[in-house]
């Protein structure tokens, strides 16, 4: 049997890869404390999994350091990192059984036949295959060689583990069960592990904490509900859950002009003009009567979907903006339905309102969350 | 409507005839191999195996020599090659294109012109050196590793284009050195590709009569030179006996392999 290993910390300094004039990853710092487990979220394009590669080895970094436990690793090589890795492809090794599969590395440490054949029994044990240990990985389903490349990596001890899009090759029913299969491995593992993903919802699903990254720099570190109700950017706000994004003009700290032409009557109060971008969920907004006295914007509803637990809203400002707003759709407190047509106003309250400084950066082409530039400050409320 | 019709009609009458020209000098030279007759004459006497019987006597020594090749060049090409196609699908390093182009480059030159270059070049080493090189059994394989090679370059390139990556890095995460990844993942990858490989090469080593014709010498003879040979003087079913012992040979060999690997898969990629 292999010995059991403490979880290990791991410690990004200004790391930074470079690849000719394309900077990939810049200065990115965490510090991951053992047995946590860290998301990388980001679109792709961010840097997240050339973070994910330089961690294990497969790229040099071109600057920083990581380090597990306070000790430097950039001078190991891949193969004496001790990590283990689950990749989005699975990456079994089509000619060998799941359990020859499973016991690889630990050929590879040279452990003793018996004590190799153990360890193999208690990882297919672990994820449930104990009956497919001599199957060909090939006859395996998605969701079964995603668990025999968990149980793989699992069996060296790592002190790191890494996923790589571990669930994107899933079906979304599957993915849910993984997710939870995974978070709760780990967990009683106490093992240290690092997921890259884009999907906001699996990453909500797993972390202890979510790193967002975008254009290889982090957007922010936090927990689900920091970067929930707390983002700190509009990046952060449209990728984190959703965001109704609106950019434009701050006047008298109160009012914003929208670059579309629309006037919206902010909640709070700012101690700033100028260039400025609103952040509201959808969820914070409701939909009222026409003229209503608190008013934010006006528009008409182009669109009422009733989802189940949750009624969907799609209102047009007359400006041509279209705001999404999601009530309860069950129960006492369900959200009136309001038909297609209807003028209405858009109320929130200065609690659900997010305005980021946008003063140092250009007139974006539009709203699209995904490719609104990031980096800005948030702007606080002063009364 | 009619046109339809006509085309399929087209279509298959080409097949025919592509048939047709395929096998008719296969069955004909079975046909020939079994003529009881001293020269090749219609119609025959009778028939008779007795030119199978003759083979070995007759060509043994060939049979030997040409098997030895084939078996080193197997082997040759394969040490080389193989590691030359993991090298070229994976770094991208200067000169890469050059090499794969120099690869390849043999294919491209005629046999007969091959053949005679070489003969020459082993001839002006031997003046230097002293070293038999000409009419022996080194320079047949050091020619035919020349053409053999590149094939299985490109076979093992072709093996490798599919091959997903990331299972060498979980080798290489899970604590395999780089030598041990090829070994344990790469090389299993490319099984296919490589047993095709070795196939080419041996049929090809088998059967190369333009580049042997310079490089053979009187007791180093290969079987398609020792058949040539033969044919200047004698015109009888022997040859004919040869040429299907030949193809049942390969073919049997071809049947086999295709049991373990779906040659037609290889091929085609």
């Amino acid at each position: 049997m292999t010995p059991a290993r403490e979880a290990a910390s791991l410690t990004l300094r200004a790391l930074s890869k470079r690849f000719g004039a394309q900077l990939a990853v810049s200065e990115v710092d965490l510090h991951v404390e053992p047995g946590e487990m860290i998301v990388l979220l980001g679109p792709s394009g961010c840097g997240k999994t050339t973070t994910l590669r330089m961690i294990a080895g497969f790229l040099a970094a071109s600057s920083g350091d990581i380090m597990l436990d306070g000790t430097s690793i950039l001078g190991l090589p891949a193969h004496a990192r001790d990590m283990g890795i689950v990749f989005q492809s699975y990456a079994l090794f089509p000619h060998l059984t799941v359990a020859r599969n499973v016991r690889f590395g630990l050929e590879m440490r040279r452990v003793a036949a018996a004590a190799a054949a153990a360890r193999v029994d208690e990882m297919l044990r672990l994820v449930k295959l104990e009956s497919f240990a001599d199957r060909s990985p090939r006859s395996l389903s998605g969701g079964q060689q995603q668990r025999v490349a968990l149980a793989r990596a699992l069996a060296i001890h790592p002190r790191l583990l890494l996923l790589d899009e571990p669930l994107s090759n899933l079906d979304a029913a599957l993915r849910q069960e993984m997710a939870r299969e995974i978070r709760i491995l780990q967990r009683d593992g106490g093992i240290t592990a690092i997921i890259v993903t884009h999907d906001q919802g699996e990453a909500m699903a797993m972390a202890d904490r979510l790193v967002v990254m975008r254009d290889g720099r982090v957007e922010q570190i936090g927990r689900q509900e920091d970067l929930y109700e707390r983002p700190a950017t509009p990046f952060v706000a449209g990728f984190i859950g959703q965001s109704n994004l609106l950019r434009g003009t701050l006047e008298g700290g109160t009012q914003l002009l929208a670059e579309a032409g629309e006037r919206v009557a902010l909640a709070g109060r700012y101690g700033h003009d100028g260039r400025a971008c609103l952040a509201v969920r959808p969820e914070s907004i409701r939909v009222a009567v026409h003229g209503d006295a608190d008013a934010r914007a006006a528009g008409t509803v182009k669109l009422c979907s009733y989802l189940g637990a949750v009624l969907e809203h799609v209102v047009r400002l007359d400006s041509g903006l279209d705001v999404i707003v999601r009530g309860p759709g069950l129960g006492p407190d369900a959200a009136r339905r309001w038909t297609p047509g209807e003028r209405v106003s858009l109320t929130w309250n200065a609690a659900a309102e997010r305005v980021f400084d946008d003063r140092d950066r250009p007139a974006p082409a539009c709203n699209d969350p995904a490719i609104i530039a990031g980096g800005n400050q948030e702007w606080t409320q002063t009364r | 409507m009619r046109f339809e019709t006509f085309a399929r009609l087209g279509v298959r009458a080409l097949i025919a005839c592509g048939l047709l020209v395929i096998f008719v000098p296969l069955l004909l030279t079975l046909y020939l191999s079994v003529f009881d007759e001293k020269l090749i004459l219609f119609p025959p006497r009778g028939y008779t195996l007795s030119w199978y019987a003759a083979i070995i006597p007759n060509f043994g020594g060939a049979v030997a020599i040409t098997v030895e090749l084939a078996a080193a060049s197997v082997v040759g090409s394969l040490l080389l090659g193989v590691p030359a196609g993991i090298a070229l699908s994976r770094h991208r390093f200067r000169g890469a294109g050059v090499l794969g182009a120099l690869l390849l480059a043999p294919l491209t030159v005629p046999g007969i012109a091959l053949g005679l270059a070489i003969y020459l070049f082993l001839v002006l080493i031997e003046i230097q050196t002293a070293l038999p090189l000409t009419g022996s059994l080194p320079g047949l394989i050091l020619a035919h590793l020349l053409i053999t090679t590149p094939w299985v370059v490109r076979l093992s390139l072709a093996s490798l284009t599919n091959h997903d990556r990331s299972a060498e890095e979980a080798a290489t995460s899970l604590g395999a050195r780089p030598l041990t990844v090829i070994w344990r993942v790469t090389l299993p990858a490319m099984r296919q590709g490589i047993i095709a490989a070795g196939l080419f090469a041996f049929i090809f080593s088998f059967s190369n009569l333009e580049m042997a014709l310079f490089l053979v010498a009187p007791g180093m003879t290969t079987l398609p030179v020792a058949v040539l040979e033969y044919l200047e003087y004698h015109i009888d079913p022997l040859v004919a006996a040869v040429a299907v012992a030949q193809m049942v040979l390969v073919g049997a060999v071809l049947l086999a392999l295709d049991r373990f690997v779906r040659l037609g898969q290889v091929v085609v990629r």
